[in-house]
């Protein structure tokens, strides 16, 4: 029955088994589409890296172009419209994106699996989950369908679907949002891969089956001492779980920070806009702060620094140049490892 | 609230009434000019102005196609029972599939109630009609939660925002209505030289201002919103909750905000109920329900949450339920929480638990002294654990 647990103690996902070397870097990656009302700069030069066991968030508003990073490193983009003018996805060292087609499908769903959002429409309506669950064995390792589908059975249980045996030939309307997100978990898991990308998993989710899913996420990753890339808009379940997080704005990353420092001391105004704009306890009955404007159209990302429309330290500089990704330090200049922020004020954001 | 009370009562889980809400004081109108004249009059600050009853709504499963037999039904909502007064923010939280939609449909008159009463400064608008309910209706306005279909894309803004006019035409005389809608589009925050802009022009957050003006066309006093920020951006959000905050005290209205997001529930709410499986299982002041939750859903449903804070991811105890909500067709007999609680015995089984002070705490003025629907009722501070 429910379970009253304490949360388990970071140390353990940290560290251990690291060769030091990340298991996938983006490098300088630039996504656009060309659409009839112009090209729109969905990525614009993003960097990031994760470890084997390590959990980097991603957190971005819609339309701050984490889901499309996420889908060129899975090779899923739709091109066209879409067009990877620059930039590698480096994944043990190789790139992936001069890789042949056929290199590239052992790596996807073997090394790399998703984990989609809506799982109702991530899922085939009109074939069985067991045998869509099934298919990553056939067509991986060439299984047969009855080995595929003793396969299937025991996934389900791994993922604590209640009855696996009976309901592995139900189909995925006949299952609940919180069942068919852990079919879609399932899936990913199939073949044990290094990188699994989590694209808002728990979004569509209510809180109580939210908690049962991300646990069941953070316990998986834990065993398999998988890297996993959490995509999402939810600052709560950022804090819960990721060890580092990459905050996006219009196509860039604005602020790189292991997670505790990110909460206590953002070095980017739209991060600290954000965390800002949070209800708090302390502040009830008063006006929340609020991120004045809107986030800006990609067919026309404005001039200099993206976020200076909306920014309270905007000045001049802000409006003509683009600010590089820099590292952060302390005041006395002591560096601070992992952290970084793209904005001309960070000093002042930081420690004003 | 005496004890013979309650026992009677939890005897007839049918009839489960809440026994702690107050008696309405209902209107007798014998004509219709009565009963509109009646729901013109003002209400003071702090005195209900909206009093829901042992609201049910069943919605009939049927079998067969020429002759139709009803074979059960959806309990989407099973006997609810609150005050909403005047001037205030009554948050309604709860998960899918929990009938907090459907309460909001009810309130509206959108859906006909199976049984139970919603009583509008003292007439009971589910039996309405004709020019009464009508002027409940506009007194009574809904905020939806998609600002992308709740806008029809073949109509400017003017014209979405002017149709309350058209059913109303008494609020504005016809010449007079393009002023006001300009009006109207001031006091959310848009420009008023948008009038002639279609729904897809704007982005998310302009659109929810446009519904909210929508709803404030025909200066309601009752504004329904049902999960009015869950479809837009973090950054977003705060400005559409800012603004309807400003909108209560300048044109003192009461919400019912309906939402699942709980802090910004706790931020906007005076008052907070908690819906489980088409029943009210907790209700009480912001603090009351956060701080001093006695339900074991409430608790549960609060230490889910993802806090944002990583300092507290260590050590904080968590209560995570096993299991989905039943369903609303067979919910289970007794306490409808028993299938998912660690409290649950055999009591909770057979006798509904009723909505009402716990009797441990009752007559104290500890925070915890709130009605909530458990047997075992106990305080358990799960935020700050």
């Amino acid at each position: 029955m429910t379970t009253i647990e304490k949360t388990a103690d970071d140390a353990v996902r940290e560290g251990a088994g690291d060769d030091g070397s990340p298991l996938l870097e983006v490098r300088d990656l630039h996504v656009e589409f060309h659409t009839r009302d112009g090209v729109a700069k969905a990525v614009n030069g993003v960097n990031y890296s994760v470890r084997a066991g390590e959990t980097l968030a991603v957190l971005g508003e819609s339309g701050s172009g984490k889901s499309v990073t996420a889908q060129a490193i899975m090779g899923i983009l739709d091109m066209p419209p879409g067009k990877i003018p620059q930039g590698q996805i480096l994944f043990r060292g190789e790139d992936m994106l001069t890789m042949a087609g056929e290199e590239r499908r052992k790596i996807r769903g073997r090394k790399i699996a998703m984990i989609f959002q809506d799982a109702l429409s991530a899922l085939n309506p009109v074939l069985s989950v067991g045998y869509q669950l099934g298919e990553m064995f056939r067509v991986h390792q060439g299984l047969s369908k009855k080995e595929a589908k003793v396969k299937a059975i025991e996934l389900m249980d791994r993922v604590r679907i209640p009855a696996a045996k009976e309901r592995v030939s139900d189909y995925p309307h006949q299952f609940s949002g919180g069942m068919r997100q852990r079919i879609m978990i399932a899936m990913a898991m199939a073949l044990e891969p290094d990188l699994i990308i989590a694209d808002e998993p728990t979004t569509a989710l209510d809180v109580t089956v939210q908690a049962q899913v991300m646990d069941l996420l953070a316990e998986l990753q834990r065993e398999y001492h998988m890297g996993l890339i959490l995509i999402t808009h939810d600052l709560g379940v950022v804090a819960d779980v990721a060890d580092k997080i990459a905050v996006m704005y219009a196509g860039r990353i604005v602020e790189t920070a292991p997670v505790h420092e990110l909460y206590k001391r953002p070095a980017h105004p739209y991060t600290r806009g954000l965390l800002e704009s949070i209800p708090r306890l302390d502040r009830k009955g008063q006006e929340l702060y609020a991120i004045k404007g809107l986030p800006p159209n990609l067919l026309k990302i404005p001039t200099g620094c993206a976020f200076n429309p909306r920014c309270p330290r905007a000045e001049d500089i802000c409006r003509t140049d683009v600010p590089a990704l820099v590292p952060v330090t302390e005041q006395d200049g002591t560096e601070l490892p992992g952290r970084g922020s793209a904005c001309h004020f960070w000093k002042e954001t930081l420690h004003g | 609230m005496a004890d013979t009370e309650k026992n009677e009562q939890a005897m007839e889980p049918a009839a489960d009434a809440t026994p702690n809400v107050t008696e309405v004081e209902t209107v007798e109108a014998a004509t219709e000019d009565e009963a509109v004249a009646a729901l013109e009059a003002k209400v003071d600050r702090g005195e209900p102005i909206l009093q829901v009853r042992n609201l049910v709504k069943h919605f009939p499963l049927t079998q067969g196609i020429l002759f139709k037999r009803q074979i059960g039904a959806v309990k989407a909502v099973d006997g609810i029972s609150f005050d909403l007064y005047q001037g205030e923010t009554l948050g309604i939280v709860g998960e899918s599939g929990c009938g907090k939609s459907t309460v909001a449909k009810l309130l509206m008159t959108l859906e006909t109630a199976t049984a139970g009463e919603v009583f509008y400064k003292g007439q009971d608008i589910t039996r309405l009609s004709g020019r009464a309910l009508r002027a409940v209706r506009r007194n009574i306005q809904m905020v939806f939660q998609d600002p992308y279909t709740s806008l029809n894309p073949r109509m400017t803004v003017g014209d979405i925002i002017g149709e309350p006019f058209e059913i109303h035409p008494e609020v504005a005389p016809k010449g007079d209505r393009r002023r006001k809608v300009q009006e109207l589009l001031d006091v959310v925050g848009l420009n008023p030289e948008y009038i002639n802009r279609y729904p897809h022009q704007f982005s998310g957050g302009q659109r929810q201002r446009i519904g909210i003006a929508r709803g404030l066309a025909l200066n309601p006093e009752i504004i329904i919103c049902d999960e009015p920020v869950s479809a837009l951006d973090v950054s977003v959000q705060a400005q559409v909750i800012n603004l309807m905050e400003g909108l209560q005290d300048e044109f003192n209205l009461s919400y019912i905000f309906i939402a699942h997001d709980l802090s910004i529930v706790r931020h906007i709410s005076d008052r907070v109920g908690v819906m489980y499986l088409g029943k009210m299982a907790e209700i009480g002041s912001d603090t009351e329900i956060y701080d001093h939750p006695t339900h074991p859903y409430t608790q549960a449903l609060l230490s889910a949450v993802p806090v944002p804070d990583p300092e507290s991811r260590e050590g904080r105890t968590r209560i995570i339920l096993t299991g989905d909500v039943p369903s609303p067709a067979n919910p289970p007999s007794g306490c409808r929480f028993r299938t998912r609680c660690w409290k649950a015995e055999d009591k909770c089984a057979k006798e509904v638990p009723l909505l009402a002070i716990p009797e441990r705490f009752a007559g104290t003025d500890s925070p915890a002294a709130h009605e909530s629907a458990c047997h075992f009722a106990e305080e358990k501070d799960v935020v700050h654990a």
